[in-house]
């Protein structure tokens, strides 16, 4: 019978596209100083929305990072940020884009892509036109030749492909030349720690040398921002936008909707050395779960996101004393922050007050598919500069949440192992382990 | 350490064949074509008109007592996703708290899920009421949407659309507590999510699976993505039962329809050890991606296509022509199925000329998300019987493509069998599966 490989896993590149900045420098350093990427909604009319604000990506120019732009002229905005954060990453590995004969060391048919990326929003101005020139309000039907003419004369085709949640991969390996093992996943707010943590697995078991890996999603549009709306998952802190994101918070009343692009490089121990590649940390472990509860809330007892830590931490071969700093997910959710300070608890019984856990997403805003690999990178970040993230806004403690959130000002810490961990909509639980690369 | 074996132990599927599996199958014999003029709905504006439609069914009847108000959070693709996973739980001899709480024969935390989804589209029946009250001189007007509209819909509206609520109803259905994962990949998602739950399977991460993948393509907003795409088929003569004809000369674009179909995956280990049926085990899986900057198609050359079909045959560790049936994805889009008979030709090192070939979706129509699990049932019925049925609306090859593609049902034995797959974004897979009997 065939041997089960069990490679060894290393982060050599990471890039991103997000409300912080276009780059991880530029991201790092406004973490640091605790400031944050929530401002009023500019990219559609939100004036009329119960939430007005959200957490924008600014001055995103994808010519700066392709020299054939026009392979990706009609891609939906997570697409075009996807692009940004794939160069960087690329470019920090050593991985080379836009060539037909690469020259960098890895075969195309071992590089793969791994994206958990969300869908295109949809073209507003058509859709919602198309459906008031077909829908007859008197007798509440939809008059579907109506619709259709409309609709078949304004739509336009390139836009409507582009929605399709397999487009940023599609971008990717465009870019690339990827010819390897290559999916797109979409678990909700978990899908770029699930894309990750599979991607980790496929390089485990020695399926790929190399995985471009990680998430892209804009759900800030009218129908993204409406369906949130009517969850009461969204702040509604209209009058300050700033201070609106508060995880772990008594004040807490939603999270603040995020966009953008983040990707993780991760190869084989092997082909890094091979290479000369910089190592920045090492994956360790991956727990993937689910709640199999309701599809409108979390386990009460945290059963799911529990599952998955402890899947980690055996995946990695480790005790749950053995991780140093958590990157919550933290949505700001009076439910997610709760249920989330519970299954720290319940996993890491009474070591859990000992560990430092933030939430990043009071900077950052939740980039939802795209968010789980945004916090991977900051843990890398994390390792590398001794440094831990704040949660910002954390001036009104919640008596019933009492672990170490790292409140409002980032802290000194030599770490070695840090853990990430994402929680979606359904029940979707994804917990991804690092380490510091010691050789 | 080693690799465990993974094998199929059960099927399960509704399709525009029939409510069952076994209904695709004998109908797949017959030569029957499920495609027919769209009764969901007046197409008449369409550019096309005809779709593969599933027969009625009432969701409530498919779902325990307990469960059964969560009904009302299910979109079309989620209910057919439903269907089709209990068909699957029950063909392998398991006992889920679907069917009887007290008995239940899986271990909920030892079982993982792994299903293809698409891309819903929301209800604009639904969506429209809402509309009609943010109104300004005729035209949308997004504040009055944001101050009025947007509460005239349910607050729970986004969570019958996000796709990975089909793994989560199915999951919650039957207690799945292992990795859940939705694989969006459009057309070729079921395969890929079959490639992935294998590979959970094999490193050790559950001992069981349910893989495959559902999607209602029978919707005004998802076809006419189709028809502006121009990969939905305009023009036919006849029949709709005639129109969609892959790799025939006359192949003149796809016909979408709606369907789910899932296979339970667990180690051929645990298979044998609880005297399970297997199907077939998955000896080889390959994945890849077609790099064609127009993203509606593949490369010209299927380079991408033939890259995970050379993969699958290698991991499988077999020379191609152990091969002895192919089920290509056959969209019946010209340049594609050109393409892709060039790929399969061309991994097989032009083997395929003796292997025979056939593609579904002239009866089936391209359910999408499902197509790739529904070809992989049907391989598995194929083996079993040992029968490979005649191809439907295929009379002369399209230039360039040099398949075998039966024009009458074959008896054989078959050892192996290829399942392969593409979708438009350029994602590529392969699937080799084994006949251990």
């Amino acid at each position: 019978m065939e041997k089960l490989t069990k490679n060894r896993v290393v982060i050599t590149g990471t890039g991103i596209i997000c409300p912080l900045g276009n780059d991880v420098e530029t991201m790092w350093k406004k973490m640091l100083n605790c400031e944050n990427g929530i401002g009023k909604t500019t990219i559609f009319d939100a004036s009329g929305f119960p939430t007005k604000f959200c957490a924008e990506v600014k001055d995103y120019d994808i010519t700066k990072y392709t020299k054939n732009p026009q392979l990706h002229q009609h891609s939906n905005r997570h697409s075009g940020f996807v692009i940004g954060a794939c160069t960087q990453a690329c470019k920090q590995a050593g991985i080379e884009i836009d060539s037909q004969s690469p020259a960098d060391g890895i075969d195309r048919k071992r590089l793969g892509v791994y994206l958990g990326a969300g869908e295109g929003a949809v073209d507003n101005d058509n859709f919602f036109g198309a459906i008031v020139a077909g829908w007859n309000d008197e007798n509440g039907q939809m008059d579907w030749k109506k619709w259709a003419e409309d609709a078949f004369e304004k739509m336009d085709a390139d836009n409507e492909l582009e929605q399709e949640p397999n487009m940023p991969a599609a971008h990717v390996a465009v870019l690339t030349g990827a010819r390897g093992v290559s999916r797109s996943c979409l678990t909700a707010c978990a899908a770029s720690t699930q894309a990750i943590g599979e991607a980790f697995k496929i390089i485990q078991a020695g399926d790929a040398d190399v995985m471009i890996a990680g998430g892209a999603h804009s759900m800030i549009h009218p129908l993204g921002v409406t369906g949130f709306n009517r969850l009461t998952a969204l702040s509604i802190r209209n009058d300050s936008p700033d201070t609106a994101s508060r995880p772990f918070s008594a004040t807490r009343d939603g999270f603040v909707i995020g966009e953008g692009a983040a990707i993780i490089i991760i190869e084989t121990l092997e082909s890094a050395k091979k290479r000369n590649a910089k190592i920045l940390a090492e994956i360790i472990g991956y727990g993937s779960s689910s709640d199999a509860f309701r599809v409108t809330d979390m386990h009460e007892e945290a059963r799911g996101a529990v599952k998955s830590l402890n899947d980690a931490f055996a995946d990695a071969g480790i005790s749950y004393k053995d991780i140093e700093y958590i990157s919550t997910h933290g949505t700001s959710t009076s439910e997610n922050d709760s249920i989330e300070t519970l299954a720290i608890k319940t996993a890491f019984r009474e070591h859990a007050k000992k560990i430092p856990v933030s939430s990043v997403k009071s900077m950052l805003g939740h980039l939802i598919g795209a968010a789980g690999a945004a916090e991977m990178i900051t843990c890398v970040l994390a390792i590398r500069d001794k440094i831990l993230p704040p949660t910002i806004n954390l001036n009104d403690p919640d008596p019933a949440l009492d672990l170490d959130y790292v409140p409002n000002k980032p802290r000194e810490a030599e770490i070695e192992i840090a853990l990430s961990e994402s929680f979606g909509f359904g029940g979707q639980n994804d917990v991804v382990i690092m380490r510091k690369f010691t050789g | 350490m080693t690799v465990r074996r993974a094998v199929i132990t059960g099927l399960g599927a509704i399709t525009p064949l029939g409510l069952s599996y076994k209904d695709l199958w004998s109908r797949l014999c017959e030569g029957r074509s499920g495609i027919d003029t769209i009764k969901a709905f007046d197409a008449s504006g369409f550019t096309c008109q005809i779709a593969g439609e599933v027969g009625d069914f009432k969701i409530r009847d498919h779902i325990q007592k307990s469960q059964r108000k969560t009904t009302k959070l299910m979109s079309r693709d989620i209910e057919l996703a439903i269907i089709a996973s209990n068909e699957a739980f029950a063909d392998a001899g398991l006992v889920t708290r679907a069917t009887d709480e007290a008995n239940v024969t899986i271990n909920p935390a030892k079982t993982a899920i792994c299903l293809g989804a698409g891309l819903i589209s929301c209800d604009l029946i639904e969506l429209a009421p809402a509309v009609a009250k943010s109104i300004s001189d005729g035209k949308f007007d997004i504040r009055k949407w944001g101050k009025d509209g947007l509460d005239a819909l349910t607050p729970v509206w986004l969570l019958k659309y996000l796709p990975n609520m089909l793994a989560c109803h199915v999951g919650i259905t039957h207690d799945i507590q292992g990795p859940s994962n939705t694989i969006t990949c459009a057309e070729v998602a079921s395969l890929l999510a079959i490639a992935e739950a294998t590979q959970i399977i094999q490193r050790g991460s559950a001992e069981m699976a349910l893989a495959g993948g559902g999607e209602a393509k029978v919707n005004p907003m998802v076809l006419i993505k189709q028809c502006l795409n121009k990969r939905a088929i305009a023009d036919y003569d006849g029949d709709p039962q005639d129109a969609c004809r892959p790799f025939d000369a006359k192949a003149g674009g796809s016909v979408f329809g709606e369907a789910a179909a899932n296979v339970i995956i667990e180690s051929a280990e645990a298979a044998e050890k609880r005297g399970a049926k297997i199907y077939a085990e998955l000896a080889g899986l390959g994945q890849s991606n077609s790099l064609n900057a127009d993203y509606r198609h593949l490369e010209k050359n299927g380079k991408g296509l033939q890259i995970a079909i050379e993969e699958a045959i290698s991991q499988a560790g077999i020379s191609p022509e152990e091969i002895g049936l192919i089920i290509p994805h056959g969209s019946a889009i010209a340049c594609d199925d050109t393409a892709e008979a060039t790929a399969i030709y061309n991994a097989t090192n032009g083997k395929a000329e003796n292997i025979s070939t056939l593609p579904t979706k002239s009866m089936v129509s391209n359910t999408g998300a499902a197509g790739g699990a529904i070809d992989v049932i049907a391989a598995c019925c194929a083996m079993e019987a040992g029968v490979i049925p005649a191809a439907k609306n295929f009379n002369t090859p399209a230039d360039g493509c040099k398949l075998n593609i039966p024009l009458k049902p074959v008896e054989k034995k078959i050892k192996y069998a290829l399942c392969c797959g593409y979708t438009y974004g350029g994602q590529t897979a392969a699937v080799i599966l084994k006949n251990i009997k």
